[in-house]
């Protein structure tokens, strides 16, 4: 049962000089080394992160951001008399999920891990279309949600509708209620 | 692996490309299937979805926490209680509201219904998929409409029911919930015999649907599927079971795993979950305590969502919803509206795989493999 400081210090031994951060419960990698790390993840025994459960890209002005949510389905350690399967607590117990986060610029590129997970592959065509993210490595990189020739990135925070002729989001102020 | 008919010397063959369009009775919603056929065996599946597309993830953006509530409702919208569940599950993780145990209780039963809910429909829906023109889904319905009927008398509406809150639901149950609850116990069971008599020995549903779309073990666990489609396969791995969360780890219940991983699989295997529903509902009836059913925090922002504040950070909340694991990722900046929110959904990560199970199958195939896979579009698209 390992702890979020225990995988930083086990993953900087094994990839030589990368550097991560702890923040909040996730841990911060950096981008050129994420590929490996993540291969890393899901092959070794130790961890066995064989279910990516979700891909978020989120847009913090300055840069952007992608949220990895990884649990283990790993085989069960043990099995009860009767034969029947002790239900899949991973061999990761107690860290699912591993939350990973990995920065890169605005408009910038990231390496995809669709080779790895397959479950990335919309995902990943998802934060794309809305957020702007480029994943390098990815089989299929096109919009998905909205229209093929749509020109903008709609969840990022600078979007403007074209047909936007109100403010959004503010609240008119009614005296007397909050 | 090659697909194609064999070349006969005389005759010219091409590739035809058809589209599957979104508009079409069998495909669940609004929902395209770009499909190459040689003949009639599928060599190229390309899904496009996008029809639905409503952007609710920005829209809850603007809104406070509570504001999207609603909205949530209209993302599954067979199964609105569950998806309420769902994102009540996050906010109570990301700002660290406690639930009462009636509320608990009450939050069970509502999901479990749901599931029951959403399973007969499935099941309804996949034999008209079959050819069965209506008459499955008229038993079905019948039956659905009782679980509606109640969620109506409880939440104010059949379908939108928009009834859990952060810290736990928003009004007590009627005085007659236990009673009606109950009698669908006591009823379901036989209705499921006489389902099953009919359909699940029925020999043009094992012709049709036995060895048909088969999803592997492996590819399953890569892409991420999830719900009765992964149990299918033959992978244990049901939420309620891993992570516990609520109060499932007091109820004793089985979980059906498959063997094929085939469609006969997937649509016998809703059938045994529903039994095991039913079996939930049973104990959580019986046990379901007096008390609050909301936290005091949690009515203190009922009453004044424009004055909840989440503390800053994140939260990621996951459920057993009917069709698999619907997830929803907040991040907060410690104001009264998220940062970012998103829905983990699973009717859209489990369309992954469509093109893989109807590799080397007929076109006809092909609508019954969609709709095992159980998808609704409202999730897809959001």
């Amino acid at each position: 049962m390992k702890s979020l400081e225990q995988i930083k210090e086990d993953l900087e031994r094994q990839f030589h000089g990368v550097g991560i951060t702890i923040e909040g419960s996730s841990l911060i990698i950096p981008k050129e080394k994420w590929l490996e790390i993540a291969r890393y993840l899901k092959d070794s025994p130790d961890y066995q992160f064989d279910f990516l459960s979700s891909v978020t890209g989120v847009d913090y002005v300055q840069h952007t951001e992608v949220a990895y949510h990884l649990y283990s389905m790993a085989p069960p350690i043990r099995q009860n008399a009767d034969g029947s399967v002790l239900w899949r607590k991973s061999a990761a117990d107690g860290l699912c999920p591993l939350t990973i986060k990995v920065r890169t610029e605005r408009d910038g590129h990231m390496p995809s891990v669709t080779p790895i997970w397959r479950s990335a592959e919309y995902q990943e065509r998802e934060a794309y279309d809305l957020v702007g993210i480029q994943f390098d490595g990815h089989p299929d990189l096109r919009r998905i949600l909205m229209w093929e020739g749509f020109q903008h990135h709609p969840l990022r925070k600078d979007y403007v509708q074209e047909d936007q002729d109100r403010e959004v989001g503010t609240f008119p102020k009614v005296p007397g209620f909050v | 692996m090659d697909y194609t008919l064999k070349e006969s010397p005389t005759l010219e063959t091409q590739m035809l490309e058809v589209n599957l369009g979104p508009q079409h009775p069998s495909t669940h919603g609004v929902f395209q299937m770009n499909v190459t056929l040689d003949g009639e065996t599928i060599t190229r599946l390309k899904p496009v979805m996008g029809y639905l597309h409503r952007n609710h993830e920005k829209l809850a953006e603007n809104m406070t926490y509570l504001g999207s509530m609603p909205f949530t409702d209209r993302l599954d919208y067979i199964c609105s209680m569950t998806n309420n569940f769902a994102y009540a599950l996050a906010v109570e993780k990301l700002a660290n509201l406690e639930v009462p145990e009636r509320a608990q209780y009450i939050r069970v039963i509502m999901a479990e219904l749901t599931r029951l809910v959403n399973h007969i429909l499935l099941v309804g829906f996949l034999l008209n998929d079959l050819g069965a023109f209506f008459t499955p889904v008229l038993y079905a319905f019948r039956e659905r409409e009782k679980i509606l009927d109640l969620f109506e008398a409880i939440s104010g509406s059949r379908m939108m029911c928009n009834y859990f809150r952060f810290g736990g639901v928003k009004v007590d149950v009627t005085s007659d919930f236990i009673p009606r609850v109950r009698q669908i116990i006591n009823n379901f069971p036989k209705f499921l015999d006489e389902l099953e008599t009919l359909l699940s020995e029925n020999e043009i549903l094992m012709a049709r649907c036995q060895n048909v779309g088969i999803l592997p073990e492996e590819l399953a666990i890569n892409a991420g599927i999830t719900g009765p489609m992964l149990r299918a396969s033959g992978v244990p791995y049901d939420i309620r079971k891993v992570d516990g969360y609520s109060i499932y780890n007091r109820f004793k219940f089985r979980v059906p795993i498959g063997e094929t991983g085939d469609v006969y699989d997937r649509y016998y295997i809703r059938i045994l979950e529903m039994r095991e529903s039913l079996k939930i509902l049973d104990q959580a009836i019986k046990e379901l305590p007096d008390g609050e059913f909301i936290s005091k925090a949690g009515a203190l922002g009922a009453r004044s969502p424009r004055n909840f504040k989440a503390p800053k950070g994140d939260a990621y909340g996951r459920i057993e919803a009917p069709k698999g694991e619907l997830g929803f990722y907040l991040v907060s900046d410690g104001t009264i509206k998220p940062y970012r929110y998103h829905v983990r959904s699973p009717s859209f990560i489990n369309l992954t795989v469509l093109e893989d199970m109807c590799l080397g199958q007929k076109v006809a195939d092909a609508i019954i493999i969609l709709g095992s896979i159980d998808i609704v579009l409202g999730e897809v698209d959001r």
